[in-house]
C-alpha cells in the first residue's frame, strides 16, 4: 500500500510537516489580521467575531479542522524527532560547529514545545475564559440584543502585565519557529527550484517578522494605553 | 619551501578506537616540523610516521585520490566535515589554513548508519545499498546509440551534471543534526531522473532509494543547510526539495517500489 509507505517514511512525514506548517502558518496570518481590527474599535472587533461565531457548523468545522491540524504537525515533530535522535547515535562529536545551521533550524522542536504551551493557555484564556471565567460576564448591547463584547475581555486580558510581558514572548517564539518554518515548508513539500530558493527565504523571514510585530501590537497596545475602553 | 624557517607546530586532538566493539577516547599528540605546504593528510602521515618509529599503532583514516575525486577522505576536523576549508575534501586542505600551535580536534563521521571500524575510518556501505536500490539506469545491450539522438537541452544537461559531482563521501550526513542522508540521495536520484535515460525508472528508483535510505537509519531532513555548507561538491539543497517532490509525484501515481511481472514474462 503506497499510503502506508508514505506514512512511514521520513519523506512522506516531512512532506505532512510541510503541508500542515503551512495550513498552521496561514491560520497565523489570517488569526492576525482579525485581532488588528481591535484598532478599528470597539464596533468594528466585536460585529467581526459576532460574524465568526454566527454559526455553530461552521466555527466548529473549523476548530475541528485545525485541531487535526495542528496534531498532525505534532505528531510528525514527534515521530521525526525521536528517529533523529536516534540516527545521529550514541556517541556525540566532541566538536559540533552545526556548519550553515541557522538557531532557529537547530532549535524547532524546543521552539514548537514552547509554542504549543503556549496554545493551550492563550485558549484557556481567551476561548473557553477558563483561567478569569469573569470573562464571560463581558457583554455589550448591539441592536437591541446582548453579545459578547470581544473588546472588553481583550483589553481586561492584556492590563495585567504579566499576561501581555507573557503573550509579547510567545509570539516572539512564533516568529522565531516560523522564521526557519515557512521557508523550510516549500522546501519539504518539494515546491522550491533554484529559481524561487531566495524568494522563498525572504518570504519566510518578512512573514516571520511581520507575525511577530502584527501580534505582539495588540498586548503592547493595551499595556501602553493606547487602545482602551 | 624550508621546514626549518617556516614549520609550524600543532597540538592534534584525534579520535582512537580499537575496533567497532571498543569504546573510543580522544587522545592528544604533540606534531611539530610541519609545512605550512602539507595536506592535511600529509600531515597525518608525518604523525603516523613518528608513532610507528616509537612502536606505537597508526592512526587509521580513509583515503585514496588525495585529489578530492574518490570521496574516500572522512574527516571532521575542529566540529566541520572536510574542516574549514569550504568546498573542498579534507585531503585538498592545506595547514596553511591553521594557526601555528593551533589545536586540531579530529573525529570521524558520526552517525548510527556510519559505525566507526577503527580511529577515524566508518563503515559507509549503507550508502552502496543506497545506489544498488536505485542509483542506476537498467541499459539493454546492443549497439552504442549516436550521442546526438536524445535531445537534451543545455540547461537540464548542467543540472544533472551539478547533481553528478557527488562523490558520494557523506560529509553531508556528518554535518546534519539529524544525520540524513538526503542531499547523497537527492544527487544520486536527480543526475539519472533528470536525463532521458533516467526518467524511465524514476518513480520506482525514487521509490526504493527513499525506502533504503530510511531502513539504514539516516534521519529525515529539517533543511537546516548543514549538508550544503560542507558538501565539498557545493551540491545544492534545491535537490532535497526536487526529490520531495519526485516523491510525492511517484506516491501520488501510486507507483510500485518493485516492478510487477507481466504476462508472458519480461
Ligand atoms: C503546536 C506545537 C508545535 C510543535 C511541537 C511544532 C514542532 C515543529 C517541528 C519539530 C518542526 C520541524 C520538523 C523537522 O524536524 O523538520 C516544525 C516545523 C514547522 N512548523 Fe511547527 N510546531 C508547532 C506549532 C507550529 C505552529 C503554531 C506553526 C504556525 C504558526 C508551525 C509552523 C511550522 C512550519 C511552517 C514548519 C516547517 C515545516 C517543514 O519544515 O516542512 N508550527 N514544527
Ligand atoms: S552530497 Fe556532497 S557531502 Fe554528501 S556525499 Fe555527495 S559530495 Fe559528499
Ligand atoms: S582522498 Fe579522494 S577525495 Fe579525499
Amino acid at each position: 500500500m503506497p499510503l502506508i509507505k508514505f506514512l512511514r517514511s521520513t519523506v512522506g512525514l516531512k512532506i505532512i510537516m510541510g503541508l500542515t506548517g503551512a495550513a498552521l502558518f496561514a491560520f497565523t496570518v489570517i488569526h492576525m489580521v482579525g485581532n488588528l481590527q481591535i484598532f478599528l474599535g470597539q464596533e468594528a472587533l466585536n460585529n467581526y467575531a459576532q460574524m465568526l461565531h454566527a454559526s455553530d457548523e461552521v466555527i466548529w468545522g473549523f476548530r475541528l479542522g485545525l485541531g487535526a491540524v495542528a496534531a498532525l504537525h505534532i505528531l510528525c515533530a514527534v515521530v521525526l524527532t525521536i528517529r533523529n535522535r536516534a540516527a545521529r547515535g550514541k556517541e556525540s562529536y566532541a566538536e559540533y560547529a552545526a556548519p550553515g545551521a541557522s538557531l532557529a533550524s537547530r532549535t524547532m522542536a524546543v521552539s514548537g514545545v514552547i509554542v504549543a504551551a503556549f496554545i493551550i493557555f492563550h485558549l484557556l484564556h481567551f476561548t473557553t475564559q477558563t483561567i478569569d471565567p469573569s470573562f464571560k460576564e463581558l457583554t455589550e448591547i448591539h441592536k437591541g440584543a446582548e453579545r459578547h463584547d470581544v473588546y472588553a475581555m481583550v483589553i481586561k486580558g492584556f492590563s495585567v502585565t504579566w499576561v501581555s510581558v507573557f503573550y509579547i514572548i510567545s509570539v516572539a517564539l512564533v516568529s522565531f519557529h516560523l522564521s526557519h518554518g515557512i521557508a523550510s515548508c516549500f522546501r519539504s513539500m518539494g515546491l522550491t527550484n533554484p529559481a524561487y530558493r531566495e524568494v522563498q527565504e525572504w518570504f519566510g523571514l518578512a512573514f516571520a517578522i511581520i507575525i511577530f510585530v502584527g501580534m505582539a501590537a495588540v498586548p503592547a497596545a493595551v499595556l501602553l494605553g493606547l487602545v482602551k475602553l | 619551501m624550508s621546514t626549518t624557517s617556516n614549520s609550524m607546530t600543532f597540538n592534534i586532538r584525534i579520535w582512537r578506537q580499537k575496533n567497532a566493539q571498543t569504546p573510543g577516547k580522544l587522545v592528544e599528540y604533540k606534531l611539530d616540523g610541519i609545512s605550512p605546504d602539507m595536506s592535511f593528510l600529509e600531515m597525518l602521515d608525518q604523525l603516523n610516521e613518528r608513532l610507528y618509529a616509537k612502536g606505537e599503532e597508526p592512526v587509521a583514516f580513509d583515503h585514496d585520490c588525495r585529489e578530492g575525486i574518490c570521496g574516500m577522505c572522512s574527516l571532521n576536523v575542529n566540529g566541520i566535515p572536510h574542516g574549514p576549508d569550504s568546498q573542498v575534501t579534507i585531503c585538498q586542505t592545506h595547514m596553511r589554513i591553521f594557526k601555528d600551535g593551533q589545536t586540531i580536534t579530529i573525529e570521524p563521521w558520526r552517525s548510527t548508519a556510519f559505525p566507526v571500524i577503527k580511529d577515524c575510518v566508518v563503515n559507509r556501505s549503507a550508502f552502496d545499498r543506497i545506489i544498488q536500490a536505485g542509483g542506476f539506469v537498467s541499459v539493454n545491450t546492443g549497439g552504442t546509440p549516436d550521442a546526438n539522438a536524445l535531445p537534451i537541452s543545455k540547461e537540464i544537461a548542467d543540472l544533472a551534471m551539478d547533481a553528478a559531482a557527488c562523490i558520494g563521501c557523506g560529509a553531508c550526513v556528518a554535518a546534519c543534526k539529524n544525520s540524513s542522508a538526503l542531499l547523497f540521495v537527492s544527487a544520486k536520484a536527480s543526475q539519472l531522473n533528470l536525463l532521458p535515460q533516467g526518467k524511465a525508472e524514476k518513480d520506482r528508483r525514487v521509490l526504493k532509494m527513499v525506502e533504503t535510505m530510511d531502513a539504514e537509519g539516516f534521519g529525515a531532513c529539517t533543511n537546516t543547510n548543514s549538508c550544503e555548507a560542507v558538501c565539498p561538491k557545493g551540491i545544492p539543497v534545491t535537490f532535497i526539495a526536487q526529490l520531495n517532490r519526485d516523491y510525492a509525484w511517484a506516491m501520488l501515481k501510486g507507483a510500485a517500489a518493485e516492478p510487477k511481472a507481466t504476462v508472458g514474462g519480461a
